[in-house]
Parts: C-alpha cells; structure tokens; sequence
C-alpha cells in the first residue's frame, strides 16, 4: 500500500500544477473573480433580463432552448414571451440572433461569437473579468480597450452603466491599477451585481445540467455507498472460511 | 481452507441483499438509458401547436400543413360540400363518429368539426398511411355514383366524404383522423390546442 | 460433492447443447485463485466493467451522435441540453474514458510489481499490451468524434506524426485521413472504426487474455505458483474457488470504484480541464489553432517522450519504441523471482524512478515546452529505456567486466546524443542532466560489485498472503 499511497500523492501534487499557471496572468485580473452561484435563481433571472437587453443583439446562445430556460428559471412561459423573446420566434426555439454574421462582419470587423460555451471553453472568470475591464484608450476604434480581451472590437456596451475607467501604469511601465474617472448611472456595487448576475447566467447556460446533476449526484452516491458497505460485510462474511 | 459451520443464514440474507440492492442499482441505471430514447426536448418542440392564417381561405379551397410531422388539411367548404355530408349517413362505416379515438370529443358531430364551414383533419389515410387526394367536385362521378367528392386514397382505394368520414367498401376502417385544434380568432386556427372550456389529454 | 443431475429444467436443455455447466464449474466455481489477491487485485476486473460501461453508454450516444462535421459538435450539445439525461450518458463515457486509463495503468503496473508477465503468462501478458495499444487506438478516434478544437488540432498533431516515417509517410497520411487535411471523411471514418472495428477487437482481446489467463491460472503478490502444492484431489492447498470468494471481493472493489466513479460524474466531470478539455467546448477551426495543443492526459506521458527529441522522425521513433519495448518485457526481465517482495533493493529502486518518471513525463506533457521542461522531459525519457536496460542487467547476477561494459554501453548513447546537442546556450543543463543520469546508472550498475544492494531473498514455497 505504500507505493499506491505515493502515487496518489503525486497525482494530486500534479494537479495544483494547474494552480501555477493561474499566476500566468496579468495580476490585476485575478482581482476580477465572480461570486458564482446558479443555485440563485434571483440573479439567473437578472442576467437572463441583462442579457437579453443588452447582448443577445449581437450575441447569440445557440444551444439554449427558451422553454428550457423558462422552466429551469421559474418563469412562467407567458410572461417569459412577453418580456425576454423581441422577436418571432416561439418558446421551444433557441436563442439565435438576428443579425446576420455577414452585417456584424462589415459593421465591427469581426463576428460576435455564440456564447452558449463561453463558460466552459474560456471561462467565467474571463466573462467577468471582460465586463469590468474596459479602460479608454484613444488609439482603439471603438474607444475603449479591455484588459481580459486586449485589443476587442466589442464596444464597451455598458459603458452607461459603469462609467469610465482608465488604465494606471506604474513606473516599468506594467499595468498596475484601473481608475474611475467618470460615473455612470450604477455604483460600483451595483456595477459588479450587474456583470455578476451576467456571468452567472452564462455559467448556467453553458450547462444547464448543473443544476440538476448536484442533486441527483448525492442520492446516487448514497445508494452506492449503502451498495458498497453490504458487499463489503457478505465478503467478510463468506471470507471466514479462508485463513 | 475449512469451513466450521458457516452461518448459513447470515449468508442467505447478505447474498439476497446484496442481489436486491445491486439488482434495483442495475434498474436504476438503465433508466436513464431507456429515457434518452424518449422524444428529446428538440422533438417535443418541434411538436409544439401551429397557428395558421385562414383569412384568405376561399370556398373549396384547401390549406396544407405540417404538425408533429404529419400532413394536415385545413379546407373551407362549400354550402354543396356541406350537403352531400347530410345525405350519405347509410352509406358509411361509422357514420356517428362512434370511434373516439379519431376525433377530440368537440368533433363528434355531423360535420365532425368545431364550425360547419371548416374542416382540419389529418391527411393520413386510416387504412395504411398513404396520402389521399382532395376531390372538391361534388358532380364528379368518375369514382362511383355514390362518391359525392371528398378524398380519395390511390394506394388502395379508399374513399371518405367532405367531413372525412369513411366509405363502406373501403380498404380503410376508421374515419380520417381530426386533430385537436382550436380558433384563437375568427381568422386564426392552432392546431395542436384544444379549446380552453373542452379541456382533454392531448397527450 | 454429488453431480448435478444432467438435465433440470431449461439448464439441462440448454447444458446438453451449449456446456454451460461445465463453463460455470471451469471458470468459476472450481477455477482456483491464490487466496491472498490484494489490492492490486481489483484492476483487472474493473477494467472489465469499464468496457461494459464504455460499450453500453457508446450505444446510446450513438443513437443521437451525428457523425458529419457540420453536425457533430452540434450533435453533443444536442445530447447535453435535449435528449432525456443525455448529459447523463455523455458524462459517463466521457469519464469512464478517463477511468479506464487510470485502471487498465494500474493494472500494468500490479504485473511489474509482481511479475505477472513471466513464464507461463508471457501470452497473458502479449494480449494484454495489445489491448492497451487497441485502447489507445479507440480513445484517440473516440475523441474526434466531439470535433471541437483540441479534437481537431489533437488529430492533426498526431495523423502528422505518421507522414515522419520515411518514404510512406506523406501518403499514408492523406490515406488516413481520407484528405488532405483532417475533414468529413476522418470524421466518419473514425467514427466507424471507433463504434464497431475497434470495439470488437477489444473484446476479442479481452476473450483471449482471460482464456490465456485461466489456462495458467493467476500469479499473486508472492510470485508463488499455487499449482506447485495441491491436495490430494488435485486442489492448490493455497486455492480458493473464484466463485464466490472473489466475486464477492470484486463486488466491493466495483462498489468503491463506482462511489469515485459517480463522485466524479456527477460532481467534477470536467475534472479541472483533464478529462473534458475546455478547448474542445469550441468548434473546430482549421484556421486557427488554440493556444496549446495537449493530448488527453493518459497520451501525455509519451507524448513527452515524443517531444523531447526535436527530430520529428526520431520523436516518433522514440515513441513508437516506448510503447514497443512493453511488448518484449517478458525477454527484457528474466529473473525467475517474479514478485518485488522477494527481489532486491536495486529493482525496487529502479521499478519507482521508473514509476515517478512516468508521472513526471505525463506531467510535462500537459504544459507548454520551455527549455527547463524540455531538459526534463529528455532526461526523464532517458530514464524510461534505462529501466528496461537495468531490468535486462538484473536478471542475473553480472560479473565486473559485464557491469563496466553495460554502463559504459549506456552511457556513451546518452553522452554522444548530448555531445552533438550541446552548445554555449544549454551547456549548463545538459551536464546538469547529464550528470544525474551518470550518477544514476553507475549507482544501479557498479553497486552490486561492491554493496549488498543486490540481495535477493529466497522466494517462499507458500504463499504468505
């Protein structure tokens, strides 16, 4: 048993390996984390509403049907059509977007990506991160550039909302902080709420089994334990005849 | 390796446990397996009710669509089409629509529909699954003197009247299927919904 | 003991045309194991078990799976969100992909320790490296199948690692892919190869492992042959019947096997990027090519062997002999003592660089190259072939001379390829490195002559449990 317990030991060193590359990144970002909770359906549906005013114009989630999201959000499907579906589409349909990739290509240069995945394939960390990271920069072209996605052609939509920031750069000339310099129409906490409420809608989207598979998950180990402690007293018991 | 008197019992309840835990854990898991062949949230909305216009809907005119992957007709008929369904009740297989599982309970009646004037049925023909032919003449007694019009199934023969009620002599058995549906206005008709104070099973 | 009466009912009608009976009695009720299986014990049946799960879960993703590369990735999520507990289902085989490795590579490792693939398991043993090489084959296609990034650019990466072999290689690999470049028709047919050819082939293997295995019988922690002392009606006096001792053992090692296994489903099925990689919850783009291509984790190992040579032939070489030399192993170590508990301190120390090289390796493989990595990674493949050297030099006892010359013929590979690498940039690591594997071989090689590191102890007629 020793070896095996080595072994073990190593593996799980191996895997705070991944802790090591965390610290890859610029510092100031690792300050941008979101709460992340989608057992609050409140802040599912704050982002749902979030998103769909201000996102879903350009951003489509292709992957998530509208009755799915009603039934997992506790929205009942009339009032869902009414105040989150703007267009003609019917509750059982998925989220696409109405503008076309041709249009977004000629108007920003770049297609906005689906982000029913953005989630797991970035992260949540990056979306929150990318929601409060804008800073002005004069030399960009929509004018404003962003500290989780350098260089985006993505307007900073909020910029209402949030206000102005800009970028402080110490003496090595390294980014060091980001600085308010103009108010928008939400303070800071409720800034952060706001983007938070959007990150954890995104989370949700990106699986929505999530929210059942944590349940389902503990009466499933409960019966394989009480199936794993019944074999192990038959061995005991049939194992008395050896010696 | 001896035995000295293994307790026999104690083993017979462990082993019966044990198969009984592990033999429900077994039936458990193949449950999801089983579901996953259930239709998928895809299918079930794909399924989902389908409004249709019918303002423009001329007399004798037909309107074909697609619900839950099945053809439905939607014809406005004649005051001659209304007719020849009053004088052939002795001529049909089950002239009182006593089969219910052809019709919501709405459409057991003469005209085998919610208003005379239109008909929705489904244009699957009962006896195996072909598409019948819409036959709006009511003079046209090119198949049989006792056919006034209505639909005619090439495959094998079958014939049904303008409220889809099916011929003696016919291959088929029932008559033609009458969706659930319902008038959202005078002008509007969902297929796949019932009518709000007629409330049943659409399953 | 009285014979069962020849026909009872449906078993004796169908015993009279199909020996069930007998099968029951051969395999299971009268088939003798060694009655002091431990731990190490529990792998081979799980593995079992794992490629039912695979099997039955593969079915039924295979129902909603759309093997087109404009549908594919579409597909998966289809089965995600749609269809009825599909998350369920893909989860599991994605896991049990996972698991599968880290059983089937603790189950090699129990025939290291105890020498399970010695006289008269070598066939055993064959069957059983072909299985693994069969189940590398099917993870790689299986994981195509997605089509999202790391699928693709995974593919990509090793498809071209065929077109380094010499004169075929550009070819072969167009034939492979059925393309010039990885596309539809890799897709579909990988999936056929993954869903049927490769399946049946698995389970043709696994027919004549077991078949091999219950001709001989099992080797256990001792390395004791329990048919060496028998009673009189021919039973090994050390024997237990496997029914129903160790189906009811395996029980147990399947009920704790599938609380990890279900822990893991339901809780971290992502498992931190390692089993479902984030890259491949992004579409496949023959443009553009993630930021760093790693295989899954249970490739990583040889990939870094791959890596570590910056020939791409010679890589691939390498590689290909890695996993090559597992197939020889029952002619590489002929020391009649089979299991670690009775052999010297020498092969234990060897048997565990070689284990924590192995882990190292599949660390490096993960993360992106960097000169101190590289060195590594070199170094540690180095060990790797040293173990099967040291392995060959310990089967027996070996005069000085021998000695000398066997570490010298070690150590002037490892020096040449060092001498045509070095320059006034890597001069320091590579002596570093270089003087850690001198030290090492020497050490394993000379110090027989004059220790007593060597000393084997006498194996038991009986096994100790």
């Amino acid at each position: 048993m020793r070896s095996s317990k080595i072994i073990f030991l190593i593996f799980l060193i191996a895997f705070c390996g991944k802790g090591m590359a965390a610290a890859q990144k610029s510092e100031i970002l690792l300050d941008y984390k979101p709460r992340e909770n989608i057992n609050n359906k409140a802040s599912l549906q704050r982002g749902a509403k979030y998103f769909v005013n201000y996102c879903s114009g350009c951003h489509s989630l292709k992957y998530m049907r509208m009755n799915t999201l009603a039934e997992d959000l506790g929205i009942e499907e009339e009032i869902f059509v009414k105040n989150l579906v703007f267009s003609n589409k019917k509750i059982g349909e998925t989220m696409t977007k109405s503008m076309s990739d041709k249009d977004a290509e000629n108007w920003f240069g770049a297609i906005p990506p689906d982000l029913s995945l953005t989630a797991r394939s970035k992260g949540s960390d990056y979306i929150y991160s990318l929601l409060n990271t804008y800073y002005i920069d004069n030399s960009s072209i929509t004018g404003y550039n962003n500290l989780a996605y350098p260089n985006t052609s993505m307007p900073h939509i909020l910029a209402k909302l949030q206000g102005e920031q800009k970028l402080v750069l110490d003496s090595n000339n390294k980014s060091k902080n980001l600085e308010k310099i103009s108010v928008g129409s939400k303070n800071e906490e409720e800034y952060k709420q706001i983007t938070n409420d959007i990150t954890n809608f995104l989370i949700y989207v990106s699986e929505p089994a999530k929210l059942k598979r944590h349940s389902m998950g503990f009466w499933v180990l409960l019966f394989i334990f009480i199936f794993g402690v019944l074999a192990y007293y038959t061995k005991k018991e049939f194992w008395k005849d050896v010696h | 390796m001896s035995n000295d008197n293994p307790d026999n019992s104690r083993r017979k309840f462990l082993t019966g446990s044990l198969t009984f835990v592990g033999g429900t854990g077994a039936a458990a898991t193949l449950w999801p397996f089983l579901s996953s062949m259930a239709p998928s949230n895809k299918a079930k909305a794909a399924g989902a009710p389908v409004k249709v216009d019918i303002s423009g809907l001329k007399e004798g005119e037909k309107i074909d669509l697609i619900w839950r992957k099945k053809p439905i007709w939607i014809v406005k008929r004649s005051k001659d089409m209304l007719e020849s369904i009053d004088t052939n009740d002795a001529k049909h297989k089950d002239p009182l629509s006593e089969n219910l599982e052809q019709q919501p309970d709405f459409a057991k009646n003469k005209y085998r529909s919610l208003k005379p004037e239109i008909l929705v049925l489904e244009g699957v023909c009962t006896h195996l699954g072909c598409n019948p032919a819409y036959k709006p003449d009511t003079t046209d007694t090119s198949l049989g003197k006792d056919f006034k019009g209505g639909f005619f199934c090439a495959c094998h023969g079958s014939k049904f009247d303008f409220a889809g009620k099916v011929s003696n002599g016919s291959p088929a058995g029932a008559n033609l299927k009458v969706p659930p549906y319902r008038f959202e206005n005078e002008n509007t008709i969902i297929v796949g919904e019932l009518p709000a104070n007629k409330l049943e099973e659409i399953g | 003991m009285s014979e069962k009466n020849q026909s009872s009912g449906v078993i004796g009608w169908i015993d009279e045309r199909l020996p069930i009976l007998s099968f029951i009695k051969d395999h299971l009720t009268h088939y003798y194991a060694p009655k002091n299986f431990n731990f190490w014990y529990f792998f081979g049946s799980l593995a079992f078990l794992i490629l039912f799960l695979q099997i039955f879960t593969g079915i039924f993703l295979a129902m909603h799976y759309k093997p087109d590369a404009k549908l594919a990735f579409d597909s998966v999520e289809f089965i995600m969100r749609d269809v009825n507990l599909g998350w369920l289902i893909r989860y599991m085989h994605s896991t049990g992909a996972s698991a599968f490795f880290i059983v089937v590579y603790l189950h090699m490792f129990r025939a290291l320790m105890y020498g399970s693939f010695k006289k008269p398991r070598e066939l055993i043993w064959l069957f059983g490296v072909f299985i693994y090489v069969a189940l590398m084959a099917e993870a790689f296609m299986g994981y195509l199948l997605p089509w999202g990034q790391m699928s693709y650019w995974g593919a990509q990466v090793i498809i071209n690692l065929f077109t380094t072999i010499p004169f075929i290689g550009p070819e072969l690999g167009v034939w492979i892919r059925g393309d010039y470049a990885i596309s539809d028709p890799t897709l579909t047919r990988f999936f056929a190869l993954h869903i049927v050819a490769v399946p049946m082939v698995i389970l043709l293997l696994v027919i004549l492992h077991l078949s091999a295995l219950h001709t001989v019988g099992s080797n256990n922690p001792d390395g004791v042959e329990i048919k060496n002392n028998k009673d009189e009606s021919g039973v090994p006096l050390d024997g237990i019947p496997f029914h129903p001792y160790y189906t009811v053992k395996d029980f147990v090692g399947m009920g704790v096997f599938l609380f990890l296994f279900a822990l893991t489903v339901f809780y971290v099925p992502e498992m931190g990027g390692y089993f479902l990689e984030h890259a491949n919850f992004i579409p496949a783009n023959p443009l553009v090519t993630p930021e760093h291509i790693a295989p899954v984790w249970y490739f990583t190992p040889f990939y870094s062997i791959l890596r570590a040579i910056p020939d791409p032939a010679f890589g691939a070489l390498a590689m290909a002999l890695s996993i090559l030399f597992l197939f020889f192993l029952p002619w590489i170590d002929k020391n009649p003592i089979k299991s670690i508990r009775y052999r010297s301190i020498l092969f234990k120390i060897n048997l565990f660089i070689f284990v924590i090289g192995f882990l190292i390796l599949g660390y490096l493989g993960v993360k992106a190259p960097t000169p101190l990595y590289n060195a590594l990674a070199l170094r540690f493949s180095e060990m790797y072939f040293i173990f099967f050297a040291l392995l060959y030099f310990y089967s027996t006892t070996r005069n000085s001379t021998f000695s000398y010359l066997f570490s010298g013929i070690i150590l002037s590979f490892i020096i040449a390829y060092d001498i045509l690498r070095i320059n006034s940039d890597n001069y320091a690591i590579v002596l570093i490195g270089l003087l850690s594997v001198c030290l090492f071989v020497l050490f394993m090689t000379l110090s027989p002559l004059y220790t007593s590191l060597n000393k084997e102890k006498e194996v038991p007629d009986r096994v100790t449990g």
